[in-house]
C-alpha cells in the first residue's frame, strides 16, 4: 500500500473512530486518534494476520497493551474483515462484545487487555513460543507512554533481552500526555530511549504519523539480531482534528454535535488533499 | 474403607515430591508441556525436572508478575503451561495477572502455589498464603484445587494438564499420609471426596488438614463413640454443592477445617451455600483466625489454633453436645 493510500485510510479510520465514539457517548478519543496512523502500517503493511489466519500459529501477533485506545483497533480490525463494520454501533452498549477494551470475544483480538502494564508480558511470552518452537511469528505490543511507572513492563524489558527476543517489537505511541497531565510531569520517565537501551533493547525513534516512516521502521526489524526492538513513536494526541490536537481534555472526550460537525468537515478536507 | 495407621509420616512424600515426578512423567512423553519458575526450581523440587528437560523449563528470575503474564502468552500459543512459585508471592503479587491475564483472557495456565499456607510457618505473614482462596474464589473462570494426600496431588496435576482452562493447585512440602487405601478411590475436579463414614458429625477439611480431621474423627470414635464422616473437599472452586447438600441433609453438625484464613475460604464458601439452601446445621469453620498469626512449624500453628486431633475433635465434641 503506498503512503497516500495509507493516508486515505487514517482518514477513514479516523472518521470512523469519531463515529463510533460519538454513537457509543464514550471513547478513548485522543489516545485513539494517536495510534490509528501506527495500527494503520501495521495491519496493512506488516503484520501476517488476517481473518484468513488468525487461527493459525504462524500468524504475527499484535497485543495492544494501551487496551484504553480500543476504538481505533476495532475500526482498523473492521476494516480488515474481522468482523462487520456495522457490529461497532452497539460498542459500550449494554451486553455488547464490543466494549471499552480489547477482549476476546471480538474476532482479530489476541489477548484481553484493559488494565495497565500486561501487555508487554503476554508479548514477551508468546514471542517466547516461538523462539522454543523454532517458529518464526512475531509479535507486536502497543504501550503507551503514559503507563511505562507500571513495574511489569520493566520486569517484561529485563526478560525480553535476557531471552533475546529479536521476534520481539514494543512500539510506544509516545503522546505524551495522560489523564492527568504530562507524562513528564506526573511521573517523568525520559529518556525512554536509554532506559530501554539499558535493560538491552535496540531502540529506534520515528514519527508516529509519517506513514513512509513507520514503514521504513519495521521493514528494519530486528533492529539487532538478537535484541528486541523498540519503536517510540512519536505522535500527537487528538492528531487530525485541530481543536483536539495535544488538548488534555480529549483523552475521553465526546464531541458534541457541533464538534463533531467541524471534526467531519476537517476530516474531508484532509482526503480532498489526499486525492 | 481400609485406613494407614502405621509408620504414616515416614512412608509417604510430601505433595510437592509428588507433583514433581508427576511432572517429569508427563514431560517424558507430552513435549507442549512447559514449566515456568520464578527463581522457585529448588523450592519446588523442579531441578530434576530442569535437568531432564532443559527445553521445557523457562526460569522467569524473581518477577512473579512477570511469572504469570509471560506464562499466559506462553499458554495463548497452545503449550501446557505450569507456573510455578510459592503460593504466598504467586497469588498476592500476581493477583492482577490472574485475574486477567491468565482468568479473564482464558489463558490455561496452570498457576502451582507451592508451600502454601503456613508451610513456611517460621517465615512470618510475608511468607504465609492465608488470603488466596479468598482472593481467588472471587476471580471467575478459576479451578482452585487443593490436594490432601499423594494420591490427590497425582491425580491433580494429571487433571490438570489436561485441562483447557485456567486452574489453581497448591499444596504444602511435608509428608502427607494416605487418606485411605481404597482402591477404587476415585479424583475428579469439583467432586469431594468422602474418606470415612459416620452418621454423627461431619467434618469437611481440605489440603493438609484433612488429614488432622481423620486423626480427629478416630479419637472421636475411640474416646465418645461419636462417629464422623471426614470429607476431603481437594476442589474449592466449583465447590460440590451436591455433596454438601447429602451431607447436611440428616442435620449433623459440620466442621469445615482449612489452613487459610476463616474469612473467605472453604469454611464461608460452604456456609453460604447452607444457609442459602435452607440448611440449619450447627456449623463450625476453622481455620487460621484473623490476627497477626503465629510463627512456628506449620504443625505448631496447626497445633497453635487448634487444626490438630485434639483441636479438631475438641470442637467436633463440642458441636455435637450442643447439638444434642
Amino acid at each position: 500500500m503506498t503512503e497516500q493510500e495509507l493516508a486515505r485510510k487514517s482518514v477513514d479510520y479516523r472518521r470512523k473512530i469519531l463515529k463510533y465514539i460519538v454513537e457509543a457517548k464514550a471513547g478513548h478519543t485522543g489516545g485513539s486518534l494517536s495510534c490509528v496512523d501506527i495500527l494503520n502500517v501495521l495491519y496493512n503493511h506488516v503484520l501476517n494476520v488476517g481473518p484468513d489466519n488468525f487461527k493459525s500459529p504462524l500468524r504475527d501477533r499484535y497485543i495492544q497493551s494501551k487496551g484504553h485506545t480500543v476504538e481505533a483497533l476495532y475500526v482498523v480490525l473492521a476494516d480488515k474483515g474481522f468482523f462487520p463494520e456495522a457490529d461497532l454501533m452497539t460498542l459500550c452498549k449494554y451486553g455488547s462484545h464490543y466494549i471499552g477494551h480489547p477482549t476476546r470475544k471480538v474476532n482479530g483480538i489476541e489477548q484481553n487487555t484493559g488494565s495497565l502494564g500486561h501487555g508487554l508480558s503476554l508479548s514477551v511470552g508468546t514471542a517466547l513460543a516461538a523462539k522454543l518452537d523454532g517458529l518464526s511469528y512475531r509479535v507486536f505490543t502497543m504501550l503507551g507512554d503514559g503507563e511505562l511507572p507500571e513495574g511489569s513492563n520493566w520486569e517484561g524489558a529485563l526478560l525480553a533481552s535476557h531471552y533475546k527476543l529479536d521476534n520481539l517489537c514494543a512500539i510506544i505511541d509516545n503522546n505524551g500526555l495522560q489523564i492527568s497531565g504530562a507524562t513528564t510531569d506526573v511521573c517523568n520517565t525520559d529518556p525512554i530511549d536509554r532506559k530501554f537501551e539499558a535493560f538491552g533493547w535496540e531502540v529506534r525513534h520515528v514519527d508516529g504519523h509519517d506513514f513512509g516512516a513507520l514503514k521504513e521502521t519495521f521493514a528494519a526489524l530486528p533492529f539487532t539480531v538478537g535484541k528486541p526492538s523498540l519503536v517510540i513513536a512519536h505522535t500527537v494526541k487528538g492528531r487530525g482534528i485541530s481543536y483536539m490536537e495535544n488538548q488534555l481534555k480529549w483523552h475521553h472526550g465526546v464531541p458534541n454535535p457541533d464538534q463533531y460537525t467541524h471534526a467531519l468537515a476537517e476530516l474531508a478536507e484532509a482526503e480532498a488533499v489526499l486525492r | 474403607m481400609a485406613e494407614i495407621t502405621q509408620n504414616e509420616l515416614v512412608t509417604y512424600k510430601a505433595n510437592l515430591d509428588v507433583f514433581s515426578g508427576t511432572l517429569q512423567e508427563l514431560a517424558s512423553t507430552d513435549k507442549t508441556i512447559l514449566v515456568v519458575t520464578s527463581d522457585s526450581r529448588g523450592s519446588g523440587k523442579l531441578v530434576p525436572f530442569g535437568q531432564k528437560f532443559p527445553a521445557q523449563m523457562v526460569e522467569i528470575g524473581i518477577a512473579e508478575q512477570n511469572l504469570v503474564g509471560v506464562a499466559a502468552g506462553l499458554a495463548s500459543t497452545g503449550k501446557k503451561v505450569f507456573a510455578v512459585s510459592p503460593a504466598c508471592f504467586l497469588t498476592a503479587r500476581s493477583f492482577e495477572q490472574i485475574k486477567t491475564d491468565v482468568a479473564y483472557s482464558d489463558n490455561p495456565v496452570k498457576l502451582i502455589g507451592i508451600s502454601a499456607g503456613v508451610s513456611y510457618g517460621a517465615l512470618g505473614s510475608t511468607h504465609h498464603s492465608l488470603h488466596d482462596f479468598a482472593a481467588l474464589r472471587a476471580v471467575h473462570n478459576l479451578i482452585i484445587v487443593v490436594p490432601a494426600d499423594n494420591f490427590e496431588t497425582e491425580r491433580a496435576i494429571r487433571l490438570a494438564a489436561q485441562t483447557e482452562h485456567p486452574i489453581y493447585i497448591r499444596f504444602g512440602k511435608k509428608p502427607m499420609p494416605l487418606l485411605t487405601e481404597d482402591p477404587n478411590r476415585r479424583f475428579e475436579f469439583g467432586k469431594g471426596s468422602v474418606v470415612r463414614e459416620g452418621n454423627d458429625l461431619v467434618i469437611i477439611g481440605t489440603g493438609e488438614t484433612v488429614y488432622p480431621a481423620i486423626q480427629a474423627a478416630r479419637r472421636l470414635e475411640t474416646l465418645y463413640g461419636i462417629r464422623s464422616t471426614v470429607v476431603s473437599m481437594h476442589t474449592i472452586k466449583p465447590l460440590d454443592y451436591e455433596l454438601l447438600a447429602q451431607l447436611a441433609s440428616s442435620g449433623v453438625p459440620i466442621v469445615t477445617v482449612e489452613e487459610h484464613s476463616v474469612y473467605g475460604g472453604l469454611g464461608e464458601a460452604c456456609a453460604s451455600f447452607l444457609m442459602q439452601n435452607g440448611f440449619r446445621n450447627s456449623f463450625k469453620i476453622m481455620g487460621i483466625p484473623d490476627e497477626y498469626t503465629v510463627t512456628g512449624s506449620q504443625i505448631e500453628i496447626f497445633h497453635h489454633y487448634g487444626l490438630s486431633e485434639e483441636g479438631i475433635a475438641e470442637t467436633g465434641l463440642n458441636l455435637v453436645r450442643k447439638t444434642a
